[in-house]
Formats: structure tokens, sequence, C-alpha cells
């Protein structure tokens, strides 16, 4: 658990992170999470778990494999999720600030480390 | 080695400041010689710097070996160096193409159509491409509203840039890419292929409108404010979710080798013009 933390408090030392956290896929449960304060880490997860859910379903019609990565981009921020294997994904709340660009590698790295 | 590249290979040799460079790199490229043909060509830049035509080799060399960056900056060069050159333009409209931003190719073949109105290759192509933003154009003026009830005009229709020799079409296709449908799911115009060429636009339609619904109420909750898109980007292509109005949902689909900051300013274009066309039939 503690090498998971590790990997997400790299992901929220970008600029600008509210949130990383590593989400069951499949039920939206929390298996890890570095918050800042005031974040709802098991409402995050669980949105997180089911937009990727929706967009794969969307996705798998139109033929693609599985998403990689996914983007919600709000307002006053982003919600992004890596897949990370295992059925599980990387997840992070990004306020309007940050370099997604950064904390998407960061996602991906992280994803890639759990996957290795 | 054929007869044509000794003997061009002979005259370099002879005469190692003639222009005969050009014919003999471009001899080599057509023979899928590159790495030759770049060796040439680039002796041949040194030599002459400001020579429009070497650096338009140099770039018709890089583009076939799939360095669109390098062969676009060298292109763009030939352009500080002959503005009306028309073989930068063509490189450049076909790069445009190939990450799928027609748009952006118009104005590199009207500006080679002007310079040179015989070139055959340059009208088709302007033809093929206008054609194609007929297509999503069409969104806006509203002669897309058959589509309702009969299949919209394909946004994005194959369009082909012949090359610059005319023996090898420098060609890509790309099918139906582009879906709005309504809050129920239902598609409105518009259509999406699988890699495998069948039709998905109905499936994907369904399946969006629940996205489109959670992307609003996780941004909601989230306190992200309203939701501006969602992007997936998968091994075999990239997708683009947005809103064009509050009961709509506009959907893109490229290539994975268009990046999703691109592919999210072609979907705000085609989200104009949908904008457009649906308060037309409103």
């Amino acid at each position: 658990m503690n090498a998971y933390r590790e990997l997400l408090d790299r992901v929220v030392q970008v600029r600008g992170m509210r949130a990383a956290m590593l989400v069951s896929e499949d039920d939206g449960l929390v298996v890890a999470e570095a918050l800042s304060e005031g974040v709802d880490g098991a409402s995050v997860a669980a949105l997180a778990a089911s937009l990727t859910l929706r967009i794969r379903r969307a996705a798998a019609s139109a033929g693609f494999a599985a998403p990689a990565v996914v983007q919600l981009r709000a307002e006053r921020g982003a919600l992004l999720t890596v897949q990370a294997g295992d059925g599980l994904l990387v997840v992070a709340i990004a306020d309007r600030e940050t370099n997604l660009g950064l904390a998407r590698l960061e996602l991906r790295e992280a994803a890639s480390r759990l996957v290795g | 080695m054929s007869d044509t590249v000794r003997r061009l290979s002979l005259e370099l040799a002879a005469d190692p400041a003639s222009l005969v460079f050009l014919e003999l790199a471009e001899e080599l490229r057509r023979r899928a010689q590159l790495p030759a043909a770049w060796k040439v060509a680039r002796a041949g830049v040194g030599r002459y710097p400001e020579l429009a035509e070497a650096h338009d080799l140099c770039a018709r060399i890089l583009a076939d070996q799939g360095d669109r960056a390098a062969a676009r900056d060298t292109w763009q060069r030939v352009l500080e160096l002959a503005p009306q050159h028309v073989g930068a333009h063509k490189g450049l409209a076909f790069l445009c193409f190939r990450e799928g931003d027609l748009p952006g190719a118009m104005p590199h073949l009207e500006a080679a159509s002007t310079v040179a109105p015989d070139d055959e290759g340059v009208a088709t192509a302007l033809a093929r491409l206008r054609v194609a933003l007929e297509g999503i154009d069409a969104l806006a003026r509203g002669r897309a509203a058959a589509a309702v009830t009969a299949p919209a005009p394909a946004p994005a229709e194959a369009v082909s840039l012949v090359s610059r020799n005319g023996e090898a079409p420098e060609s890509e296709e790309l099918g139906p890419s582009i879906v709005v449908l309504d809050a129920h799911g239902m598609r409105l115009a518009g259509d999406l292929q699988t890699p495998s060429g069948a039709s998905a636009g109905d499936a994907v339609a369904a399946h969006l409108a629940g996205v489109t619904r959670e992307a609003a109420r996780a941004a909601r909750l989230l306190d992200l404010g309203a939701w501006q898109h969602v992007s997936a980007e998968s091994q075999d292509g990239n997708l683009l979710v947005l809103a064009p109005t509050a009961e709509t949902a506009l959907v893109i689909v490229r290539p994975p080798d268009v990046p999703v900051g691109r592919l999210a300013l072609l979907a705000d274009q085609a989200a104009r013009r949908a904008r457009g066309w649906l308060a037309e039939l409103a």
C-alpha cells in the first residue's frame, strides 16, 4: 500500500492537482488515495469509474479497444483516468491552472509502474 | 545502379557545383533509395542554401520517411524563400490532410491553384477537399436537415493529393468520423465507421447519451463547473465528445496519431457548424 501511496504522492506534486487515487474499475471503490483537504475520495472514485465505464462502452461500439486515457474537461478543472491493468484506474482531479499534459504523463507513468 | 542514376552521379562528380543534384536526388527518391537521396539533397542544400527547390526536395524525402514535423518545417522554409512555391503548398496541404486538418489544407491548395491553375493534381485535390468540407458545412446550412430521416452527408470524405510528379498518389482515406446525436441517444446527422469499415453511428450515439449525462453529473458533483468535453485515447483511435447545445452531443473520431488537443479544436469547429444547423431546424 505504501508503494501505491508513493506513486500517487508523486502525481499530486504536479501543480494544481487536487487528488490522485487508485480505484477499482468495476465497482468504483478506493484502493489508495492522496487527497487535498475537502476532496471526497469516495465520490471521485465512483464518478470516475462510472464515466470511464460508459466511455469504454461507447468506444467499444466504435470498434475501439478500451481507452488507455479518459479526460473530462470542465470550466474549473479536469478529471483524468488512466488504465493501470488488473481492473484498476489511476484517477486524478486537476484544477484549471494545472498543466494537463504534464499531469497526463505522470498518470501514465504511475499506471505503467503499477502494471510493471 | 541504374543507367540514369549512374549518368547523373557521373555528371555531379564531374561538376559538383551543378544543379544536377536535384535530378539525382529526385531519381533516388523515386526509387525509394531514401538515405542516398537525403545525402545528395542535403549536400545540395549546403551548397545552395537559398535554393527553394533544394529545400523542397529535402521536405519530400522527409515526408517519404514519415518525419512529418521536419517535413513541415522544411516546407515552411521553402515558403520563406519562395512564397508562391507550388510544391511547398501541396506538401503542407498533404501534411494537414494526413493529420485530419481538412480546413488547414484548404489555403495551401488554393494558393497552389492560384499559382498553377493548370495543375490537374491540385485541381483534383482541391475539388475533393471542397466536397469533403461541404459535408461539414452542410450541417450549418441545413442541407443535412434530411439527415433526420436519411443518411447525412459524410463530413470528411475521401480526399487525395496527387504527388508532385503525378506518379504515386499520396492519398489517405478518411471515412465518416462525426456524429451529432440528441439527448436520447438518437443520431441526428453524420456517421462513424469502425476500424473494419462497418457503420457504428447508431451504436455510438446510443452509448454516448449516457456519457454526456455522466460527464455533466461528474463535473457538477466534483465542483468542476460546466463540463466542456470528454476525450478517450485508445490504440485504435481517439474520440472526443462535446455538447453543441444543451440537448445534443457531437462526437468526433480520428486515428490515434491525431492528438487530443487537435481533436478538441476540430470538434469545436464542427460544434459551431452544428449549432447553426440545429438553430435552423428549430
